[in-house]
């Protein structure tokens, strides 16, 4: 089975994250980038896949990004993932969501795929928009914020189940199929140390909007950031004292009914 | 450029979801800069009686699709009927609310109906003849505004709590059937149950009150304090990251970066510190009353209400304060 996980480079959830001076974008400066936390999920959900199927089933890693994502694509080889395809061009430095689908289906549909696993979004923009665009331009179904996956005991279909608000839901989906997965799913492996030996030989292909046969930018120019905006300052906290613990509860309750006006 | 607005009613469980109303007073923003009428569409089980409850918000059209394979929601299934009536009828604004459907549907559909798509809007304006929208990125720890460049049918989810519901008023609104065009060979992924979540609370993405625990809970058990609380409110129960990974609450509890954004009207931290992605993730609720034993926890910076001191000892004083209150 030809298994295919994505992964996109993003700054650590623990990061301060600060507008640049051009108020063009984030400051890249002692940030640190990880691997997008909820596609570590999708490469741990695929691991599992071939570790279970064995055979000649293959894990293929799609990213996205910077030369400075090898970095994270290393982490993922490190960790099982048998070769890498990397798609890296100037043209594609803060590309829209769609065009990140078009440009990733097209590298995904050349290599061929049974099913794929990401993340159910990025931890930087938040968009969840690109694997919907990945599953239409493949023309094949999705199946968003997994919390668990396996295969029919015939192999043909997946069963999904996905968390909506107040319940679970539980897909049955034909393949091929995008599954993007939510925390919880599994929990991802570290990198061994003979992985990561083993992982320095792996094959990294890279690939330009070229070489992929897009003579310009799909879809581009769809939409535009106007501007970066930092958080509104919060307010003062107002400390709620008193000698006794009960006084000072009763005057939280109070401050909520009547000035606040919440309860 | 389409100007008129298509507004999509979530249907779950056979009931409109609240935030229509909120999509409604959205498409208002539009066609007020913009010209243009605003259209709704349901689709499901009960679409035609749920339609009745939006009739008088000043829609030009509501149009429901119920048929037999669109009875229960399937991403692609809703897609091919909306993206079909989209590109029969021409709109140029899509909203749909940023809920667990709307976030699955949103995507596919614009990408189906060659449109752009802005994820999870907190904030609309019309300038100069452009859709202007605010998203927060990075969980929260900034936001962007956004706009469309070029003639492509825009997408917007809005997330819930953000924008004053649209007023009762107006005409009655037409009510028309509408075919989907969808057949099951389409359908390839297809929920075959819905397995409620235990315990009957709301969801923390959807509720009006959430009571959240940290590592100073210590123990899953210790969880009841906070449900006894929330329970007052029909509220939620949250949880830092610390506490899920500590396994004091499931995942679907968690607010923050990795897990839920939330946006009530009272967010109360029990014994959580305030790491910067969990601030991420609950910092635009409405009121924060932080609950700690270090005076110097940065939880206190982003509350608008704090007690130093140990939860275990005043969150049941709370809850009986709360009840005298409300009785």
């Amino acid at each position: 089975m030809k298994i295919i996980v994505l992964l996109k480079r993003v700054p650590d959830t623990e990061a301060k994250i600060l507008i640049n001076q051009e108020g063009t974008g984030i400051r890249k400066d002692g940030v640190k980038f990880v691997i997008n936390t909820y596609d570590e999920y999708g490469i741990e959900e695929g691991l599992k896949l071939k570790e279970k199927l064995g055979g000649d089933s293959k894990v293929t890693v799609f990213c996205l990004g910077p030369e400075e994502s090898t970095e994270v694509i290393r982490t993922a080889l490190a960790m099982g993932a048998d070769d890498a395809v990397h798609i890296c061009d100037p043209a594609l430095e803060s590309p829209a969501p769609f065009t990140t689908s078009a440009v990733l289906a097209k590298a995904i549909k050349d290599e061929g795929f049974d099913i794929i696993f990401c993340g159910k979004q990025g931890i930087d923009d938040d968009t969840a928009q690109v694997q919907g665009g990945i599953a239409e331009a493949l023309g094949i179904p999705q199946v968003n914020i997994a919390s668990s996956f396996e295969l029919s005991e015939d192999g043909s279909r997946a069963l999904i189940g996905r968390r909506i608000e107040g319940g679970n839901e539980k897909i049955e989906s034909a393949l091929p199929v995008i599954v993007t997965c939510d925390k919880g799913i599994n929990e991802p492996r570290y990198a061994s140390l003979p992985g990561i030996m083993k992982a320095k030989k792996k094959e990294i292909r890279t690939r330009t909007l070229a070489d992929l046969g897009f003579d310009e930018m799909p879809a581009a120019g769809r939409s535009k950031i106007l501007k970066w905006l930092p958080l509104p300052k919060g307010g003062e906290c107002r400390m709620v004292e008193a000698e006794e613990v009960s006084d000072a509860v009763k005057e939280l309750a109070r401050l909520l009914r009547e000035e606040a006006k919440i309860i | 450029m389409a100007k008129d607005v298509l507004v999509f009613g979530e249907l779950r469980g056979g009931k409109v979801k609240k935030v229509i109303k909120e999509l409604i007073a959205a498409g208002k923003i539009i066609t007020d800069g913009n010209g243009g009428s605003i259209d709704a569409v349901l689709i499901g089980s009960g679409a035609e009686k749920e339609a009745e409850k939006i009739k008088s918000l000043g829609l030009r059209k509501i149009a429901v699709i119920d048929e037999e394979i669109l009875a229960n929601y399937s991403t692609e299934g809703y897609a091919g009927a909306l993206a079909g009536m989209i590109k029969e009828e021409g709109f140029g604004y899509i909203l749909l609310g940023a809920t667990a459907m709307g976030r699955d549907l949103g995507p596919r559909t614009a990408a189906k109906a060659d449109g752009v798509m802005f994820s999870d809007c907190v904030e609309l304006r019309f300038e100069e003849g452009k859709l202007i929208a605010r998203r927060p990125v990075y969980s929260g720890k900034l936001s962007i505004e956004i706009a469309a460049e070029g003639d492509y049918p825009v997408f917007v989810t809005i997330r819930p709590n953000n924008i004053s519901p649209a007023e009762t008023g107006g005409d009655s609104t037409e009510i028309v059937s509408r075919p989907s065009g969808v057949t099951q060979e389409m359908i390839r992924a297809i929920a075959k149950e819905i397995v409620p979540l235990a315990g009957g609370r709301p969801d923390v993405s959807e509720a009006d009150v959430i009571i959240s625990g940290g590592r100073a809970m210590k123990d899953a058990a210790n969880f009841k304090i906070l449900e006894d609380l929330a329970d007052l409110f029909g509220g939620a129960v949250g949880a830092s990251r610390a506490a899920v990974d500590a396994r004091f609450a499931e995942q679907p509890l968690q607010v923050g970066q990795t897990g839920k954004v939330v946006n009530p009207k009272l967010y109360i931290a029990c014994g959580i510190s305030g790491a910067i992605q969990h601030l991420a993730g609950m910092r635009t609720s409405k009121v924060i009353v932080a609950i700690n034993k270090d005076p110097n926890a940065p939880i206190f910076e982003k509350a608008h209400y704090g007690i130093v001191g140990d939860l275990f000892e005043i969150v049941p004083i709370l809850t009986e304060e709360i009840k005298k209150l409300l009785n």
